[in-house]
């Protein structure tokens, strides 16, 4: 088999909640000490990301997949793990050595409001990554390559002088995606890509990163809570909860077939347009915030199927027979 | 008779330069205990028709003509006096975003208290009985703990529940919900639409339920208004919509949704996108986008007529009701 694209192992983050030096300080037992609240936004994520495939990673608010997208992008360091780009490390990189890889990984931002700067025009922000990563591109050559770019996500190369605020939301996203493929990379992160957008465009940016998908054989990560999207758009999805990855599979078995309780939970709650009125399975309680290190299984507080064993010990992985990957001890006891 | 009827109502906004419309000639009505949605994109008008109908448009914003009668009252004509013994009391409102509807200064208990006792005379300690029993029907674990808290300490589900509560706090006869579970996830947002539901149901309470998630609407609307551009383009009973939609705004909605196509297979996506208040086109407004549109489409604005299956406002469906009619008239 083919050496995986990225390659993520025991990755973790922990974010330090009391930042500021004083507030660090309790006074406890008629003593001060000093100690430091953090959150564990990723606790060991195993994960590999194959050339063209587009990997899903869904879950709920809170369970770390914009930390895991960014920890791979390296927006932000992580705490323990090691993260691989073919067969060379990259999450230790100073920004120099780091320029080769934001060639071949870019990232696309929820918000295209928030992530195109308001003062640059469209042939600005296109040109910048292309003449930086291009230093031997003469101007019409780099002319050329914006046309191209605008025309390729649908957008006539005449509106290059307009600022972002003159297009739509759609728009906007589109201008992103042209800003990500300037560079030409291999692997794009998308990061809730289309939660801004309404029903008819969301299609639009959807087709036009499958066209891209296509024309250039791109690996996709690609983190949204929209289940509807991942089944149609995904080869394999990973359900994180808590900053761990509790099941992941192919997209067909994942749906037809969710193992986890937690992904069963999830896919129940669907609101879908047929007439099957199944009742969604009610978990109690919402995602904590996890200011622990989780011991034991990182769902047992809402799972309906937990016992002494998900208090204490965190589950393993496990490949099941129809290439699924489940991490839950009442699957591996065949309690369920 | 009607519990609420909205009739040719216009809201315009008076700008510096342009009066823009925002809604044009809606009329639908509401009766006792019925659960309508109204659907469409952002910046087709949903959200104003929700503000429009208990007189709570801005400035800029203000009704130009219409009615919104609730019962045999005028909702238009009324004074402010008189529109606060309907908000809250007869007609409430939930808004999207929890964390900004709730007073982040003030506790859970105290918000909801002032709510009670601004509509009606009685003791903070009949007032808080009526918080707590509320904040119990909503499925608040420990509501006596919850009362004296702040919203922040609540999560957004939990703070969502809390808003019901005090919407039910006055027995209102209409709840109008705009997008009351677009800032939640997927899990919670099932548990709030089955509580709102539950609600709607045992009180005899009726719901309109603002919503661009067609989902969202089939588990919970008995009839459906959809939206585009300031106008209602089609309405009907939600299934009907669903299994056969009329309007080719409505198929294009539908149709854009990634169940409706295979895996891997590319989306139906409508061209274009809606077009601003400010560069409303002629005619039919979606005729840029419609796959359809004819010469009379881009001239004339169609009316709104019954095609047997909803009403909608489309001139393809009214031609081809017409040949129908042709044609029985030929075979009679």
């Amino acid at each position: 088999m083919a050496t995986p694209l990225i390659q993520i192992s025991g990755l973790e983050k922990a974010f330090t909640s009391n930042e500021s030096w004083l507030s660090q300080w309790r006074f406890r037992h008629g003593k001060l000490t000093r100690h430091k609240d953090s959150i564990h936004a990723l606790n060991g994520v195993n994960l590999t990301i194959n050339q063209g495939e587009t990997l899903c990673v869904v879950g709920e608010t809170g369970c770390g997949k914009s930390t895991l997208a960014r920890a791979i992008m390296g927006l932000t360091t992580p705490s323990a793990g090691e993260i691989h780009y073919l067969d060379q490390r990259i999450d230790q990189l100073n920004n120099r050595q780091r320029m080769f890889f934001r060639r071949r990984m870019q990232m696309v931002f929820q918000n295209p409001y928030a992530s195109l700067n308001p003062r640059m025009t469209v042939y600005q922000t296109l040109s910048e990554p292309i003449s930086f990563h291009n230093p031997q591109f003469s101007q019409s050559q780099v002319d050329e390559k914006i046309d191209e770019l605008l025309e390729s996500v649908g957008i006539s190369a005449s509106s290059s002088d307009r600022y972002p605020h003159e297009f739509s939301g759609g728009q906007r996203q589109r201008i992103s995606l042209a800003r990500a493929l300037s560079v030409e990379p291999d692997f794009i992160v998308a990061d809730e890509p289309l939660s801004a957008l309404d029903v008819s465009v969301q299609a639009q940016v959807l087709n036009l990163m499958m066209d891209k998908q296509e024309e250039r054989n791109l690996s996709y990560l690609f983190i949204t809570h929209d289940l509807a999207v991942v089944e149609h758009f995904a080869t394999r999805v990973a359900v994180m909860y808590l900053g761990r990855i509790c099941e992941l599979a192919p997209t067909g078995t994942l749906f037809s077939a969710p193992k986890h309780p937690y992904t069963q939970a999830l896919l129940s709650a669907i609101p879908r347009l047929d007439s099957n009125t199944a009742q969604p399975i009610r978990l109690i309680g919402e995602v904590p915030t996890p200011t622990e290190k989780p011991i034991g299984c990182v769902f047992q507080a809402r799972c309906p199927y937990a016992n002494q064993r998900c208090y204490e010990a965190s589950p393993a992985m496990t490949l099941q027979s129809d290439g699924s990957s489940v991490a839950c001890h009442a699957i591996e006891e065949g309690r369920l | 008779m009607n519990l609420l009827s909205v009739s040719h109502l216009h809201v315009n906004f008076h700008m510096k330069e342009q009066e823009l419309a925002a809604l044009i000639d809606v009329s639908f009505t509401l009766n006792r205990g019925e659960r309508i949605a109204i659907v469409g994109e952002s910046g087709a008008g949903k959200s104003v028709l929700g503000f429009s109908i208990v007189n709570l448009i801005g400035k800029p914003g203000y009704i130009k003509s219409g009615s919104i009668k609730l019962e045999n009252k005028e909702i238009t004509k009324m004074n402010l006096r008189q529109l606060q013994e309907v908000r809250g009391k007869r007609i409430a409102m939930i808004f999207q975003d929890p964390m900004m509807t709730l007073n982040p200064v003030l506790t859970i208990g105290d918000q909801l208290v002032e709510t009670i006792r601004s509509h009606t005379k009685i003791s903070y300690k009949d007032a808080r009985n009526i918080a707590i029993e509320k904040l119990h029907h909503v499925q608040i674990a420990s509501p006596e703990k919850r009362f004296d808290q702040y919203p922040h300490e609540l999560s957004g589900g939990m703070r969502q529940r809390v808003i019901i509560a005090s919407v039910l706090l006055l027995n209102p006869d209409i709840i109008i919900a705009d997008e009351p579970t677009t800032a939640l996830d997927v899990t919670i947002q099932a548990e709030i639409l089955q509580l709102l539901l539950a609600i709607c149901r045992d009180n005899g309470v009726a719901l309109v339920l603002i919503s661009h998630d067609l989902g969202v609407v089939s588990k919970v609307a008995e009839r459906t208004l959809v939206m585009y551009a300031g106008h209602v383009v089609e309405e009907g009973p939600t299934l009907e919509i669903i299994n056969d939609p009329q309007h080719p705004y409505t198929q294009g909605l539908l149709n854009a949704l990634p169940q409706m196509t295979l895996p891997g297979q590319r989306l139906n996506q409508i061209r274009g996108s809606m077009p601003s208040l400010a560069e409303r086109p002629s005619g039919c407004a979606f005729h840029p986008r419609c796959p359809y549109a004819t010469q009379k489409c881009r001239q004339e604005q169609p009316r709104f007529i019954y095609s047997g299956v909803s009403s909608v406002a489309c001139f393809l469906v009214e031609d081809m009701l017409n040949e129908f009619a042709d044609k029985d008239k030929e075979a009679s």
